[in-house]
């Protein structure tokens, strides 16, 4: 029994026993003898846009993703809808993690039946305008974003085929939202949105304008996951990642805003070494950043980590070594998708992760203090950032119901008045963040502290913190406005609200002239 | 307690948005302009924005001051009459040069005054921004029992010297100690002038220290994000509050003793002195330092 022949009746009982065929040398493969540099090009999975289209088994009335990492600057979700209506496609569900102004075209391939459902997280310029307006027979449905995430994890929101921009992959598909070579043309940094679509799309074509040499590792995507790569000439325009250089703002109202913020947050009870906090990126929230640094300078604290949408501000305070690490679901600017291209202490992390309610590491469960923004707020302390008091959409849900259910302490920073739009009101136009989720509502004429956190108000109190009663500060704008005219809201229902629990929670009617 | 005026904000009076949250912002005083911010195809205009500004904003404790033009233009008179009407606090006169001019402000006030019925209600200020001003700052200090406060304009008082303004301030020298010095002769306050470069606050500070070591009551400001560096300025020390603390402490343990004399430390105690401390604990509460209640 010593050679290979002696043993063939044992072989043929072995693979009879493990119902498998005996191996056959004469059929086996020759083995490729190409230089592996260039046998990568041959790789089956690089293949033209149209290619993996057709390739993705992609039928009328399926689901397509994509991601919003490039923001105003995304180029991906206009050139494969394009192409899509191109090759005849009817009657597809775009579900994006937001959509833009830039998406406006769009709205020809909604009234040419190439789109007719879309999911996202937000809904923003001419194309949000016509919705509003009741372009689309089916309601577009909100998630926020660990709603989303969770949604296509537990199959309430089940994609077909996910196109998904990467600044750099390799012909297999590992892909990121940077690139190491010379030749690369976009940076967005984090992929965080795309990553659910990556982990649980039937199919998942990667679109990226600078396709690098095997092996793109550190690698945000893996090849694992992907099944077909498409060499593109650009897929996004990294100078639109933020919607403005990041500054100072030098608005008093804001400053004033911010200060009150900071007041509440040194304040809270919540400010202690160690501590986690997410800010946004509008201009008092940044500023309440500021006095924030300061006074953990001035006190010898540092937080464990920075959450979210992450900005140059959080970068600096990183490297200064106050913020031992930041968790990152979406880069806001390019100095902070560099760091995360460059930094391992800068982590990545996908919307499940950053945000899900189902999962138990998901960061915001380990986030102390969340400052947002608001378009209204309501003497229920419930919160709207969807639309405008005008009744047009006109904003992102975002992370905003998210971080306010999981956090310790979330704090809404909002004016009284913008304008001759008063922004505390009876009750807000849409319901997306609860009030029960809701702990602060800091304006520039008194700080609200919901009645749930009794313990909040008194400490606040005693730190020369002036608190105010919500409906004295709705009663202000009032004084000051007076009642507006109701919205002329039609009957038909142009947008679904959904909660992060999957469960609906509001709806928004379509809104007339 | 004596009203604080350590900071008196310029607000345009044809810009209904900055006046509609001014006190937000927590200045002591706010100038409603009429004058020199408004042109003078809008002054019919703003003096009605201003008007319903005053009758209809809830501006709280703050004192609000209106600019007006002067008598001697077509814009005055009725500057005076409706800011009257509207229940202002003060009005300042600008480029206030004698006595007779404020008296002839006085006068209008109490025609309006009479005619609604609360004479002696509305207080006058008088900014002196020129050299005739400054030779006669006593006369007008003392010219009405209404006068509740004199100011520096440096702008057109450098020009009126033939000079410009500089970094040190040396060209204000004579008039910033003499406005003082009137100003407390006539027992009323003195504001200094603005300071309009925003983007140095350094600077701004300096001159603050500046003008308080010199001993005005205040400065006024052209921006909100001025107040918080005059504040943190005119605030007291640690060691001032302790004293004047003690200092109130003794006076009233002399007066339960019914004793006349007062010795804090050894050292007696006399008039100037308790108002002082007086002083030094109105500032300490007005900067958030010390609570009335701790007192």
């Amino acid at each position: 029994m010593n050679t290979i022949k002696d043993r063939a009746a044992d072989i043929a009982a072995a693979a009879k026993h493990e119902g498998k065929t005996v191996y056959n040398p004469e059929a086996a493969k020759p083995k490729n003898e190409t230089p592996r540099l260039e046998l990568q090009k041959e790789s089956p999975k690089l293949v033209t846009l149209e290619e993996a289209i057709r390739k993705s088994g992609l039928k009328d009335g399926m689901t397509i993703s994509f991601h919003h990492h490039f923001r105003a600057g995304d180029k991906v979700v206009n050139m494969v809808v394009d192409k899509l209506a191109e090759m005849g496609f009817k009657n597809l569900h775009v579900a994006a993690s937001s959509l833009q102004d830039v998406h406006e075209p769009l709205i020809n391939h909604i009234k040419n039946g190439v789109v007719t459902k879309i999911s996202t997280s937000g809904l923003r310029g001419p194309l949000a305008n016509e919705i509003s307006k009741g372009l689309m027979e089916e309601p577009v449905v909100f998630r926020s974003h660990g709603g989303r995430g969770s949604a296509i994890a537990n199959g309430d929101l089940h994609i077909d085929v996910a196109f998904l921009g990467a600044s750099s992959s390799d012909p297999l598909g590992n892909a990121c939202g940077y690139s190491r070579s010379e030749n690369a043309k976009s940076i967005c940094g984090s992929l965080g949105y795309a990553l659910p679509d990556a982990q649980y799309a039937d199919k998942v074509v990667i679109l990226t304008d600078d396709l690098v040499a095997y092996p793109n590792t550190p690698n945000s995507i893996s090849e694992h996951n992907v099944d077909y790569v498409v060499e593109v000439d650009s897929v996004g325009d990294s100078s639109k990642i933020s919607s403005g250089a990041i500054r100072d703002s030098k608005n008093p109202r804001d400053i004033l805003l911010a200060q009150n913020a900071a007041k509440v947050i040194i304040n809270s009870g919540y400010f202690n070494d160690g501590f986690s906090i997410q800010t946004g990126t509008g201009g008092a929230s940044l500023a309440a950043v500021k006095f924030i640094r300061q006074e953990m300078i001035d006190r010898g604290i540092k937080a464990s980590f920075a959450l979210g949408g992450i900005t140059a501000h959080m970068v600096k305070m990183h490297e200064e070594g106050l913020i031992e690490r930041l968790i990152d679901v979406q880069s806001f600017d390019k100095v902070a998708a560099e760091s995360i291209k460059t930094d391992p202490m800068h982590k990545e992390v996908s919307a499940n992760e950053y945000a899900s309610a189902d999962e138990p590491g998901s960061a915001v469960h380990y986030l102390d203090i969340v400052i947002l923004s608001a378009l209204e707020a309501d003497v229920n302390f419930n919160v709207n950032v969807l639309v405008g008091s005008d009744g047009i959409i006109r904003g992102a849900i975002g992370g905003h119901p998210d971080t306010a259910a999981d956090s310790a302490l979330s704090i809404i920073v909002c004016p009284l008045l913008r304008g001759r739009i008063p922004c505390i009101v009876d009750e807000v136009t849409t319901l997306i963040t609860p009030g029960s989720t809701v702990d602060v509502i800091v304006t520039e004429y008194g700080t609200a502290v919901n009645p749930r956190r009794p313990e909040l108000a008194e400490r606040l109190k005693k730190a020369g913190v002036k608190v105010v009663d919500i409906k004295t500060l709705r009663d202000k704008a009032k004084s000051i406005i007076g009642e507006p005219a109701a919205l002329p809201f039609g009957d038909k229902t142009v947008g679904v609200v959904m909660n992060r629990d999957g469960s609906v929670m509001d709806v928004i009617k379509n809104i007339k002239g | 307690m004596q009203r604080l005026r350590r900071t008196m904000m310029f607000v345009p009076g044809n810009n209904p948005a900055m006046m509609a949250d001014a006190h937000i912002y927590g200045p002591d005083s706010i100038m409603l302009d009429l004058e020199d911010a408004v042109t003078m195809t809008e002054k019919d205009a703003a003096r009605m924005l201003v008007y319903n500004a005053l009758k209809s904003v809830d501006y709280g404790d703050t004192e609000m001051v209106v600019r007006i033009n002067p008598l001697n233009t077509p814009y005055g008179k009725k500057d005076v009459e409706a800011m009257v009407k509207a229940g202002v606090d003060v009005i300042r006169m600008p480029k206030t040069e004698t006595a007779e001019e404020v008296r002839e402000v006085e006068r209008e006030i109490e025609k309006v005054e009479k005619e609604i019925g609360c004479l002696g209600r509305t207080k006058i200020m008088a900014a002196i921004e020129s050299a005739l001003g400054v030779v006669n700052a006593y006369d007008i200090a003392t010219a009405s029992p209404r006068m509740m406060g004199i100011a520096l304009g440096a702008e057109d008082y450098s020009a009126n010297l033939k000079t410009q303004r500089s970094d040190s301030g040396e060209e204000l020298r004579l008039a910033r100690e003499t406005i003082i010095v009137a100003a407390r002769a006539a027992g009323i306050d003195a504001f200094d002038t603005v300071y309009s470069n925003l983007n140095d606050m350094d600077a701004f500070r300096r001159e603050v220290e500046y003008i308080k070591t010199l001993g005005f009551d205040g400065k006024s400001i052209i921006n909100p994000r001025q107040i918080e560096v005059v504040n943190e300025v005119f605030a007291p020390t640690q060691k001032a509050i302790d004293k004047a603390l003690a200092i109130l402490a003794a006076i009233k343990e002399a007066e339960k003793k019914g004793s006349g004399v007062i010795a804090v430390n050894g050292k007696m105690v006399d008039r100037p002195v308790v108002i002082r401390a007086q002083r030094t604990i109105d500032l300490a509460i007005a900067s958030g330092i010390l609570k009335e209640e701790d007192i």
